[in-house]
């Protein structure tokens, strides 16, 4: 057993649904108890989808588990098949009927219904969300393509022009909606033709289309990685590695799609403005900002090519919570001289933004309220994520236009460059302090004062007797070793005047400064030789 | 309107013997798990530990919406394929899960291992687990148990799962003293209006199940009355008795016809004079139909369709009804109760379409063809249905904002009347 508040992702099952919500004609019978259909509501409220999701849930209770639980299943396929009327049906179990042992797959087929029926083997208690997504869209994809597969050794025909497919698109996806369209702008400058986009708006019958395409553009591994490579065994076809997110990944999907197509690289970068705003000199203040980056693998390490090349950042710790994607984030956060963290346990998460006092991260929904607590800027960058980070305006992270959004999203938390300054010049400034919010965030974001507490006199309990959101709350919870480190009054006074977005991490390397040298009181001169010793 | 404007001339009532419509198939609703989402905001020193699967963690995060986020006093025991293959032992794990969270949080008082529908199908036995873990950790930590799987509740069900959990460990009332017991999570606001009236109608002493702290729970005895506050405590009422309580029986007290109903049951019992309960009541009832009568002209003539949700549906249609002069087209309630709902249903018009139970599909159908004015429904229906140009009112918020008492009557008709108004304000 694992214990968890928080789950960065759902179970399998709505991995699914996420590939039939994101479809059309498909539908989805899933055997479920009553209550599991709180699902539905993700799609409609989190995405504000005007359609329910095309679900139909058994939702059997405690009086159907003898043995009419079988047929309760077959009665709900019946009647959804009448209704719906579906071009392809998905069948499986959730967690609970996972365990009741019934056949879905067994049952649909007894059927005899004149579709294709799929049935899905999501094991509920070893895999998740994103790994549903991916093995329900491979098993449709290999259900409505698999018999156009051509015999081995038959040569590609081209056409005039080269054709692709977009594959990963899925409901509930990060910004899913607005990479498409930036991407086909992509494709459209190279002279590329779009055959079949998928999951997303798609058909059983358009998938069965998927052989027509040259090639494969993978925009979500985590989701059309699995369905990719078999359409590559399949049909011959080779898939794009490089997700364009960013102005270099970017150029550099560019130039792979042209390999594959066979055309040169070209890209339309009149809208792109990144570059000149990253060059421009309020940018400056950016240089080295210390930034945690974390989330889905895709999304992580490209936010950190991004931040580290393109914004001028340091990254200080890069992880994700795709376990399936381990060696990926450990290349990358090789290349960035950090320890990967992989993890779905978000305390640890938390830990890490605690010790490491980044000037700025980057995650999900749940890193925007760790930072929120450890009053640190956060943008997302990532799913899981809120209604607000699904966006009435268009709003990619791919492409050019992305590129953008990426700038405006990650600044704005920060100081503007001017302001930043202005904080060190007048930091006792009677309107413009600490606790003066930034002046674009406006009146109603918490004030900054009564952030820090009072240094401990006393050593806190080992981080193992804490409780799990306290362990990250007091920042001069720092006990090393057995020296317990107390702050003199000046030296607390002279702390509250460095800036609050540096202070924390002040605090931070004036203690270890002491412990190491084994001072029991920080004093001014403590304070000012720590600063002169970690000068970078 | 003019504050002593009584109430209109209502219908012929009645549905006490009425037929309801028993339907089985898809059913749109939350299980029992949900309630954790109040009642833990509601007891300050208890911790509830769900015992089950990712799928249980994703609806609390996704119920809770960012609530998880501020000290959260609840967590799912995710059981994972070790535990089902029998390489590890059920109870040993969660032993394991739970020391490991007593020590990080050494503020619990009360720790709650709720069942679900994964931890009730491979019959894990949770009621000798909290025995067995009660025993390791007092008296510093008492540990209860009940099942909020949707195999087996409903949404609001969960709290009487809750509470009935607690009532055996309510301590004895010495003696016959008579005292009132007012069973049902209430917001606090709610909890101190009524203890203002039930003193001025000289009914007392006054508790509440759940208490603040389940340390300082209500003792009972043969001398307790128990009212209701909230229609779906059937488990807690009977364990309630069992105790030796006796119950009060009155209408729930919504609106102001509800809330006069409730008070002068208990007030009755206490031998209060009708004259004192008259002038006890009068201010605050007074206060309650003005504000109901400027809401009543946007809500008059305008029928409402009710999806089930959490058995608040019957006494909310009583009240939309009889004060505001809504159409009832259909009300659905996943669970009928006809023993605590006898005085609402008589208060019910004619002829009131009921149904128990739900086909979602079926259900859907009809509601398209009544084409109500307004549909009462959960989340996962409320948008497709806003886009089919239906209005709607999505029913969580009923369970999950004041709405009992006289103060809040007009709040209760404003979250009806809303929708409406935004319907035809809006002109693009």
């Amino acid at each position: 057993m694992q214990l968890a508040v928080w789950t960065y992702e759902g179970p399998p099952h709505i991995g699914a649904m996420r590939i039939a919500t994101a479809m059309e004609g498909v539908h989805y019978v899933l055997h479920a108890p009553q209550g599991d259909t709180y699902a539905d509501l993700l799609f409609t409220m989190i995405e504000r989808r005007s359609k329910r999701p095309p679900v139909t849930y058994t939702t059997f209770q405690a009086q159907d588990l003898g043995g009419d639980t079988a047929n309760l299943f077959r009665q709900a396929v019946l009647d959804a098949y009448e209704r719906f009327r579906p071009q392809a049906l998905l069948v499986g179990s959730s967690c609970t009927a996972e365990l009741i042992q019934d056949d879905p797959g067994g049952l649909a087929k007894t059927l005899g219904l004149p579709i294709p029926v799929v049935p899905l083997e999501l094991p509920a208690y070893q895999r998740k969300e994103n790994w549903g997504a991916s093995e329900t869209f491979y098993q449709l994809v290999r259900a409505c393509a698999g018999p156009h597969v051509p015999a081995p050794g038959t040569r590609r025909a081209r056409g005039s022009a080269p054709r692709c497919n977009i594959l990963g698109p899925t409901a509930l996806g990060f910004r899913h909606r607005d990479d498409v369209p930036e991407v086909e702008r992509l494709l459209e400058t190279l002279g590329i033709e779009v055959n079949v986009i998928a999951p997303m708006g798609a058909t059983p019958a358009d998938l069965a289309r998927l052989g027509d395409a040259d090639f494969n553009v993978v925009l979500y591994p985590e989701v059309a990685g699995q369905a990719a490579s078999w359409l590559k065994r399949s049909f011959g076809q080779n898939f794009t590695t490089i997700v364009p997110i960013g102005v270099g990944a970017t150029k550099d999907f560019v130039a792979e799609v042209a390999q594959l197509a066979g055309v040169p690289a070209a890209t339309a970068n009149g809208t792109l403005r990144l570059p000149w705003y990253s060059r421009s000199v309020d940018s400056t203040y950016l240089t080295n900002k210390r930034v945690f980056i974390f989330g889905d693998a895709t999304h992580a390490i490209a936010a950190a090519r991004v931040a580290s090349q393109e914004l001028g950042f340091q990254v200080v710790g890069l992880g994700s919570y795709s376990r399936e994607f381990g060696r990926e984030i450990r290349a990358a956060a090789a290349t960035h001289g950090v320890e990967p963290l992989i993890t779905d346990d978000y305390l640890e998460v938390e830990q890490q933004i605690a010790t490491l006092q980044p000037e700025l991260v980057l995650g999900t929904q749940m890193e925007r309220h760790v930072a929120k607590r450890l009053g640190i800027p956060c943008a997302v960058i990532s799913a899981p994520v809120h209604v607000q980070d699904f966006p009435a305006r268009h709003s990619p992270q791919m492409g050019i236009e992305g590129a953008n959004v990426l700038f405006d999203t990650w600044v704005h938390p920060l100081m503007m460059g001017l302001e930043e300054h202005l904080l060190g010049m007048f930091r006792e400034d009677f309107e413009f302090n600490d606790g003066a919010q930034p002046s674009h965030l406006g009146h109603g974001a918490p004030s900054q004062l009564g952030k820090e507490a009072a240094p401990a006199a006393q050593p806190l309990p080992a981080p193992a007797a804490v409780t799990p959101h306290a362990a990250a709350g007091d920042p001069s919870a720092a006990v090393i070793g057995t020296l317990v480190v107390a702050w003199g009054a000046d030296a607390e006074k002279e702390l509250k005047k460095i800036p609050f977005f540096v202070r924390g991490k002040a605090r931070r390397n004036t203690e270890r400064f002491a412990q190491e040298r084994g001072i029991g009181t920080i004093t001014l001169e403590t304070l000012y030789d720590a600063k002169a010793h970690y000068s970078r | 309107m003019s504050a002593a404007a009584a109430l209109p001339a209502v219908p012929v009532s009645g549905c006490g013997d009425a037929p309801v419509l028993r339907e089985r198939g898809q059913r749109e609703v939350f299980c029992g798990l949900t309630g954790i989402v109040w009642l833990h905001r509601k007891i300050q020193d208890a911790f509830f530990l769900v015992v089950g699967s990712r799928t249980c963690a994703h609806l609390l995060q996704s119920a809770a919406g960012v609530m998880i986020f501020a000290e959260p006093r609840f967590a799912t025991a995710i059981i994972d394929e070790r535990d089902l293959a029998g390489l590890a032992d059920c109870n040993d794990e969660l032993d394991r899960v739970v020391t490991r969270l007593i020590e990080r949080r050494p503020d619990i008082k009360l720790l709650f291992l709720v069942g679900s529908c994964p931890s009730e199908v491979i019959k894990l036995d949770l009621s000798r687990a909290a025995q067995r873990l009660s025993r390791r950790f007092s008296p510093g930590v008492r540990v209860l148990n009940y099942s909020g799987s949707g195999i087996e509740t409903t949404f609001t069900q969960g709290e009487d799962a809750c509470l009935a959990a607690l009532v055996p460990e309510m301590p004895a009332e010495p003696g016959t003293a008579r005292s009132l017991l007012v069973v049902g999570a209430l917001a606090e606001v709610v909890e101190d209006q009524f203890l203002r009236l039930f003193a001025a109608l000289g009914v007392g002493p006054v508790r509440f199940l759940p208490s603040r702290r389940a340390s300082e729970l209500p003792p009972i005895g043969p001398g307790t009355r128990y009212i209701l506050a909230q229609p779906f405590l059937n488990d807690t009422a009977r364990a309630l008795e069992a105790r030796c309580a006796t119950r009060i029986a009155a209408p729930f007290p919504l609106g102001v016809e509800g809330t006069t109903a409730w008070l002068t049951a208990a007030a009755q019992v206490w031998g209060t004079p009708a004259a004192r309960i008259a002038e006890a009541i009068a201010p605050a009832a007074t206060r309650a139909r003005a504000a109901l009568g400027r809401i009543r002209e946007r809500l008059d003539g305008k029928s409402i369709f009710f999806f089930p949700d959490s058995q608040l549906e019957i006494p909310i249609a009583r009240f939309l009804s009889r004060e505001l002069g809504m159409k009832l087209a259909e009300v659905g309630t996943p669970y009928l109760q006809k023993h605590h709902l006898a005085e609402e249903l008589a208060m019910l018009p004619a002829g009131t379409m009921l149904s128990e139970g739900q086909d979602v599909e079926r259900q859907l159908d009809r509601c398209r063809a009544a084409k109500p004015d307004i549909a009462v429904c959960g989340l996962g229906l409320a948008n497709p249905l806003e886009a089919e140009g239906m209005t709607t009112k999505w029913s969580i918020e009923l369970v999950f904002t004041p709405i009992q008492g006289f103060d809040q009557a007009a709040d209760l008709a404003e979250l009806f009347a809303r929708p409406l108004v935004r319907r035809a304000k809006l002109m693009v």
